[in-house]
């Protein structure tokens, strides 16, 4: 037993605990609030306490769990709603205390994959479990080595040895520290999309499977709404959304619109490929810290069954200013704006456990990441949002004027990239879809055109330039209100599949050419812009296949 | 019950801080009591112990105080305040003490003022109005039962005529209501005015006014709104009514948890404020709420002053990312309320209205953006090289800020009436601008065609 000797909010000063080694978990006071171990000086560690820590006191006794920050990974993930810690939420009481009763065990029915005697290697599966959500759940072996003993079909609970391979019990439910990243056999360098169903995110600016992208927006740009679609809508099979420092009233919205849906994939329920963490803004703070690694952990852990993963976070500032404020709290010299000197490594090391990857079992998954960036009064130059684009491989940025003026999402095309673009166009040239890339490039150079132009007509004029510009002008109206305007609460248009964006576009560029033609022709460009464009521009909102529109 | 020991081994002061030695089971955030050697009693709020040392911060500030006059008794807990409705029809100050000649409150029960916060998977999606009488809210950036949306405002403004009439007004569709109004650092003309708006509301029990005046204990501020959200959780949640929380000025409340910030000599973030602002407001705004199965809901509307009218101010900025939405007042705008609507979001809105209503709000909007693309035009070019639609859309916008943004202290509009004055206004508009509404919609609310020619 040690003993409490400081107490500054989250930052706990313990003495006389020997064994708690760095990063492993202290119980704190008498009911055992949990922190972990964040430096060591002599006899003295600091603590930093993932509960509200009113009430302890300097004399208060403290004891070493000897376990590195862990949680507990298992069946009973798909489908739940977590804190922090992924402690299930669901069944903790309305207000939330420091001390949680132990949530009830469930009972899963367990099918054997392999006979008694069989070799293993690590990552094999040795049973899977029935209803666990969307995707087959398979119980894979830690360890390589024979298996010695399992179970035959039936129920069990999740702490109830299912097999044994080698001296080692395995069981449904497995704690797995959450700092560390699970191993894998190895990163592959093929570059796979994620379809988000985003027209602006899968026409201009795609992120490949087991990639990350960062999405910086000051307050109110869409941030939030832009994540919510893709966790309702892209094509992965598992979704971790982590809300980190962000308001309970979305968190209740998500949950219970994810319930509601149907996963248009599976006929089930959205919420069944989901695993939600709601660490929301009064929700202790340093637990904030915690979250996003625990959400890697959970994307690893399905990872390892061979999905894809994608881990939403909103918002990765805030974890960011966790960690500020602990430093601070713990007398470290502050680097640009009181962030911490190791933000950079810190970030990078968060980014670079997303990949695709061939799992130790031999199967292949990815974990994508996507994190929001808050930054203070929309200023792109602090530290947080600086430093996440130099480790991600994509970049959404928001813009408030597209969103002042209700463009949504408004994603600018013009501060935002995908380094991946190129090589992913490979991708869709190989899988028989050769337009793609001729596409993107084509409407990124109408884009580009049409802000050059746009800001010249502001000086001069759009009356006073010449037909072939106006119409570059127009072109580029075209696009953004018939293609990249996608409304999330639209019925038909929230989600585009591929296809349905493809047929847009086209439908789109063809208008684009027939008026480039006719500017060459010779027709004035007010009898161009007076052409009425609303059927095509509506397509959109229109269910029915949208090559039908044209201009009337 | 015993007596708590007193400590007297003051070792410094600093600012609103004392650091009281030889202390023991002494626990972190407990409430303690400073006596005077006059006799005055003070309290105050445990904000680190270090082994014997304590940290204390005094609300009502060290004024007065030597090393050697000062006692300090710590209670063992929190600070809790009795709760129920005994706060009904009361005006108190900062900290809750009687400011109307009245006894001081009691409760059947206590409740720690931090409160705890609200299992985000209780909490039900805010669906309903709270409909305020004023027309630029209720058509435009309507109230949403359970959300919080901040009037952003500059100095000069009528921000608090606005705050106070909203009080007065507001209401639940019959259901149970009340107002909480905790003001902080208000001038004693600000407060009087707050005070004469709301004054049959409070005659008729249904308002508590906490009263923390620019004069009085800066430090005070830290306490007065989460005095006001206990307050209100307990007359909500507990009492089943729909409760509007209004926290006016939360520039002051700021500036108050700077001091605290460096006299503790924290390193700072953004403008000396403290790296934690965004987790400390969130503590109070995110106390909104409507919980599944349970009657009533918190409404929370802070106000603030930006400082020069920056937006990206800290106390606006940070706001504005845990807030949903925002009413902004601005100077350019020049009737009153001078509420900038295109600036301003109510984000949970097309819960709370019907499609109809979300599609006048949208046309309105566009048109209102639309007439100012227009005027910006004429700055340049000339109002005679308009053309005639974007004449009208100017003229729509003159027919807006008249028929339904302008709109008297005292008046108070029936959504009815507001949506006829929008309507109103929209029909200066040519039909055929109005592709936001369906058809069947405008047939059945603008005046037929021939009536229509040439009027305004
Ligand atoms: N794709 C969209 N379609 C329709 N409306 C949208 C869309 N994106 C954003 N909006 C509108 O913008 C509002 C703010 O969006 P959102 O909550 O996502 O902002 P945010 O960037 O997450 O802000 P904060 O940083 O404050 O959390 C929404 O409530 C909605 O009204
Ligand atoms: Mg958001």
């Amino acid at each position: 037993m040690g003993v409490l000797t400081r107490v500054d909010g989250p930052l706990v000063e313990v003495c006389g605990l020997p064994e708690a080694g760095m990063f492993t978990l202290v119980g704190l006071g008498t009911a055992g609030i949990p922190g972990e171990v964040v430096a060591i000086r002599g006899d003295s560690a600091t603590v930093q306490a993932y509960e509200y820590t009113g009430g302890l006191a300097p004399g208060d006794p403290a004891e070493a769990y000897g376990e590195p920050l862990s949680a507990p990974l298992g069946p009973h993930l798909l489908g739940g709603v977590f804190d922090g810690l992924l402690r299930p939420l669901t069944d903790a009481g309305t207000w939330l205390t420091a001390v949680r009763s132990a949530p009830r065990p469930k009972e899963w029915r367990f099918t054997p994959a392999v006979p008694q005697g069989h070799e293993l290697g690590a990552g094999e599966p040795v049973g899977t479990v029935e209803g666990a959500g969307a995707v087959p759940y398979a119980v894979l072996t830690p360890v390589p080595g024979r298996v010695t003993a399992i179970r035959p079909p039936g129920r069990c609970a999740p702490d109830v040895p299912v097999a044994s391979v080698g001296d080692r019990d395995i069981t449904l439910c497995r704690r797995r520290p959450v700092r560390s990243p699970a191993p894998y056999r190895e990163r592959l360098e093929e570059l796979v999309p994620l379809v988000t169903g985003q027209r602006v995110v899968d026409l201009l600016l795609p992120v490949p499977r087991g990639g990350a992208a960062a999405v910086p927006g000051g307050f109110g740009t869409g941030k939030t709404v832009l994540l919510q679609q893709i966790a309702k809508w892209c094509d992965a099979d598992v979704v971790v959304y982590v809300g980190c420092g962000e308001r309970g009233n979305e968190m209740a919205d998500v949950v219970a619109e994810l319930a509601e849906l149907t996963d248009p994939r599976t006929g089930g329920r959205l919420a069944d490929r989901t695993v939600v963490i709601a660490n929301t803004s009064n929700m202790p703070m340093m637990a904030r810290e915690a979250c996003v690694h625990t959400a890697m952990t959970v994307a690893e852990h399905f990872r390892d069954m061979g999905c894809d993963v994608v881990v939403i976070a909103d918002s990765t500032s805030r974890w960011a200013e966790a960690r500020r404020e602990f430093a601070s709290r713990h007398g470290e010299l502050p680097a640009e704006e009181g962030y911490p000197a190791d933000l950079a490594s810190a970030l990078a090391a968060f980014y670079e456990r997303a990949g695709r990857v061939t799992t130790l079992g031999g199967r292949i998954g990815s974990v994508t990441v996507i994190g929001a960036v808050s930054p203070p009064g929309g200023d792109m130059t602090e530290p947080v949002t600086t430093l996440t684009q130099r480790f991600v491989r994509c970049l959404w940025s928001l813009d408030r004027d597209l969103a002042y003026s209700r463009h949504y999402p408004a994603v600018s095309w013009a501060s935002s990239f995908a380094r991946d673009a190129d090589t992913l166009a490979g991708w869709y040239a190989r899988h028989g879809i050769p337009g793609w890339g001729e596409r993107r490039r084509r409407v990124a150079s109408i884009l580009a055109e049409a802000d050059r132009l746009g800001l010249l007509a502001e000086l001069v004029g759009a009356e006073s330039l010449p037909a072939h510009e106006r119409v570059a002008l127009l072109a580029g109206r075209m696009l953004r209100e018939g293609v990249l305007r996608q409304s999330a609460l639209s019925a038909v248009d929230a989600f585009s599949a591929p296809e349905r964006t493809a047929a847009l576009t086209d439908g789109i560029l063809a208008a684009i050419a027939e008026c480039e033609a006719m500017a060459a022709r010779g027709v004035p460009a007010e009898e161009i812009e007076g052409r009425d464009f609303s059927r095509l521009l509506r397509a959109k909102e229109q269910r029915a296949g949208p090559g039908a529109a044209g201009p009337g | 019950m015993w007596p708590e020991p007193e400590y007297t081994d003051v070792t410094d002061l600093r600012g609103p801080l004392i650091v009281v030695r030889g202390v023991s089971g002494v626990g972190w955030d407990e409430y303690a009591r400073v006596r005077l050697d006059s006799g005055e009693e003070r309290g105050g709020l445990v904000l680190e112990v270090d082994r014997d040392l304590a940290v204390v911060q005094v609300f009502e500030g060290t004024d007065a105080m030597t090393r050697r006059s000062v006692r300090v008794a710590f209670t063992g807990s929190p600070l809790k305040i009795p709760v129920g409705d005994g706060w009904l029809g009361r005006v108190c100050d900062g900290r809750g003490r009687p400011r109307d000649g009245g006894p001081p409150v009691l409760g059947a029960a206590d409740a720690p003022v931090g409160g705890a916060p609200l299992n985000p998977t209780r909490r039900s999606p805010p669906a309903e109005p709270v409909l305020t009488g004023i027309s630029a809210i209720d058509a435009l950036t309507t109230l949403v039962r359970g959300q919080k949306i901040a009037i952003f405002s500059a100095p000069g403004l009528p921000h608090l005529e606005l705050a106070a009439q909203i009080g007065a007004q507001a209401g639940a569709g019959g259901e149970p209501f009340c107002v909480v109004f905790a003001a902080m650092g208000l001038t004693h003309a600000d407060a009087a005015t707050v005070r004469d708006t709301l004054e049959e509301r409070s005659a008729a029990g249904e308002l508590t006014l906490l009263l923390n005046l620019a004069g009085d204990p800066v430090i005070e501020r830290v306490l007065t709104p989460r005095l006001a959200l206990t307050i209100a959780e307990n007359l909500a949640f507990t009492g089943g009514r729909h409760v509007l929380v209004v926290l006016a000025d939360m520039t002051s409340y700021c500036e108050a948890l700077r001091e605290v910030s460096v006299a503790r000599g924290e390193i700072p973030a953004r403008r000396a404020y403290p790296g934690y602002l965004y987790s400390d407001l969130a503590s109070l705004y995110e106390r909104c709420g409507r919980i599944r199965d349970r009657a009533g809901s918190i409404t929370v509307l802070p106000v603030l002053t930006m400082p020069a009218g920056d937006m990206t101010h800290p106390v606006p900025d940070l706001t504005g990312y845990i807030t949903e939405g925002q009413i902004v007042l601005a100077p350019d705008v020049d009737v009153r309320p001078p509420i900038d609507v295109l600036a301003s979001l109510s984000r949970l809105m097309r819960a709370a209205v019907t499609p109809a209503h979300m599609d006048l709000a949208a046309q309105i909007l566009a048109a209102l953006a639309r007439a100012r693309q227009a005027r910006e035009l004429a700055e340049l070019i000339g109002a005679s090289a308009l053309s005639e639609t974007d004449r009208r859309f100017i003229d729509f916008e003159l027919s807006f800020r008249h028929r339904v943004l302008a709109q008297r202290p005292g008046e108070s509009r029936a959504l009815e009436e507001t949506m006829d004055r929008a309507w109103q206004a929209l029909s200066t508009l040519p039909r055929p601008e109005l592709t936001m509404i369906d058809s069947a919609e405008l047939d059945a609310r603008l005046p037929k065609e021939d009536e229509r020619g040439g009027t305004r």
